[in-house]
């Protein structure tokens, strides 16, 4: 297997623009493979946001060639997209928890988008709350949890299905040093079992945490390479990765 | 949304069910007076007419077209037209029409009938014969017009029912925008997201035809008894029978049905623009 075919995501030279104004991502090209640890950093209104909506299917670019699993994702049927959806787990930045929905049914929610039977969502979900600490608020609103707690329910949302990829949008902007480092641990974790993770943050004691990881710096929309991670083969491959 | 429904459904039920009382009324009408025919000779002189109708009444009696002949007594014939002329010496000096009341064979036509009366004209000239269904046409034709209108209220109250649903479902898909959003990009599909809608729908459709249809069968007994009180001959021969009243019953099913299928092509109508 090479490692071109082994890729999880192939960006080739994508631009972005909304309407008429100026691409706020320009000529962007990298490949992600999987099991491994990256980091995207750059300053606010670099494009962080932007290109993690283009990696978890919010967003169409507005040139240039985009694969996920193999596949193009550019010419890819619509209605094949959720498929691909449901392979990747995602961390919002202002965490996108459904209002009237508990913690427990958030966290659900992408089990039973995946079809998992009711009977069996209790004990995953349950797991998982107790994993991020909240066990003891499953029924409790999103209205009703702090920051801090909604940010560990989008975490704990984005990784019960087992994602092969985690995409993370400031995932410890609203938590303290404690719970940072312990949410970075589980992604960690998740990494070893074999997703590849890939987290936007400004926050560079976080980055440090993990010293596999790889980075992309996002400057007004253009991505530069300071580990290594865009070059092909990348720096440092992963084991049983190809390069 | 389930009053909407319901009072569209109810509307739906008077207007079917006056269409098929309109149906049946004709129906019932038509069928009386089917194949019957009134022979009427117009002759000054009372001895003369006297002579050319028993003369005529023989020549039918022995026609194949004919299956059944009745001299209308004069007594009668005077009675029908007392409205009109009163009665006393005055009247009985007004020379009245003698009339033969004919039934005819099923497959006699109107031409048959203008061969018929060809024939009767050699016996009296001035006699003629009046097919029912000839004079009733106006009125079935009126009737066919009402039925008309009374379908194509119930495609408009169809119409108004599906916009009423768009509706709703586009304030709905507004007002839970965001949770859409979020399912979609959990990789929930279109179709998962519309039946939660469907659902939605379904029940208030459900509950609103099921209301509709109380309603609209009420007024209808209602309108049923209040005619059925004028003790008309022809107005009773538009009372619903069983069947029409299976008929009515599935109106609110035909509702859920429309209510559903708008508000899911809607929903998924919405969702295309996202990607």
């Amino acid at each position: 297997m090479s490692a071109k075919e082994s890729a999880i995501v192939q960006f080739d030279n994508v631009g972005l623009r909304y309407g008429t104004e100026r691409e706020v991502l320009s000529n962007i090209s990298f490949t992600l493979f999987p099991g491994r640890f990256y980091f995207l950093t750059g300053a606010s209104g670099a494009g962080k946001t932007s290109l993690l909506k283009l990696l978890y299917l919010a967003q169409r670019p507005s040139r240039g060639g985009m694969r996920m699993f193999g596949t193009d994702v550019i010419t890819m049927p619509r209605d094949e997209l959720p498929g691909f959806r449901r392979r990747m787990g995602v961390v919002f930045q202002d965490f996108r928890l459904v209002d009237h929905l508990s913690a427990f049914d958030n966290v659900a929610l992408p089990l039973r988008v995946s079809g998992v039977r009711e009977r069996d969502l209790a004990g995953p979900v349950n797991d998982m709350l107790d994993w991020v600490g909240l066990g003891h608020r499953a029924d409790a609103r999103p209205a009703t949890l702090s920051g801090g707690e909604q940010q560990r329910v989008a975490i704990a949302r984005a990784v019960i299905a087992r994602p092969e990829i985690l995409v993370a949008d400031e995932p410890t902007g609203n938590v303290d040093p404690e719970m940072a480092l312990k949410l970075i641990r589980l992604f960690e974790a998740l990494n070893r079992l074999g997703t590849t993770v890939v987290v936007a943050t400004h926050d560079y004691q976080l980055i440090r945490k993990v010293p596999e990881s790889l980075i992309m710096r996002l400057d007004k929309g253009t991505l530069s390479d300071p580990t290594g991670a865009l070059r092909y083969p990348p720096k440092r491959a992963p084991s049983g990765v190809e390069a | 949304m389930p009053w909407v429904i319901a009072i569209m459904v109810a509307l739906c039920v008077l207007a079917a069910g006056g269409a098929l009382a309109l149906s049946n009324l004709a129906a019932s009408a038509r069928g009386e007076l089917a194949g019957s025919a009134t022979v009427q000779i117009i002759e000054a002189d009372n001895d003369l007419r006297a002579e050319q109708a028993r003369r005529i009444a023989g020549l039918l009696r022995e026609d194949p077209a004919v299956t059944g002949l009745r001299m209308v007594p004069g007594s009668e014939v005077a009675a029908l037209l007392e409205p009109w002329l009163g009665s006393g010496e005055a009247v009985d000096a007004v020379p009245l029409p003698a009339l033969i009341d004919l039934e005819l064979a099923a497959e006699v036509d109107d031409a048959a009938l203008a061969e018929l009366e060809n024939r009767i004209a050699a016996y009296a000239p001035s006699a003629r014969i009046d097919s029912q269904e000839t004079w009733l046409a106006p009125v079935l034709d009126a009737l066919r017009t009402l039925q008309i209108m009374a379908l194509s209220l119930i495609g408009l109250l169809a119409f108004a029912g599906a916009a009423a649903v768009w509706l709703a479902a586009r304030n709905a898909l507004g007002g839970n925008r965001d949770t859409i959003e979020i399912v979609h990009l959990l990789g929930g599909s279109d179709a998962q997201i519309a039946s939660v809608f469907q659902r939605s729908i379904l029940f208030d459709a459900i509950a609103g035809g099921l209301l509709g249809l109380v309603l609209g069968a009420g007024a209808m007994t209602l309108l049923a008894n209040r005619f059925a009180a004028l003790d008309s001959g022809m107005v009773a021969g538009g009372s619903l029978s069983a069947i029409d009243w299976v008929i009515l019953a599935t109106v609110p099913l035909f509702a859920v049905v429309i209510a559903v299928y708008t508000a899911r092509m809607t929903v998924l109508a919405s969702l295309r623009k996202l990607l």
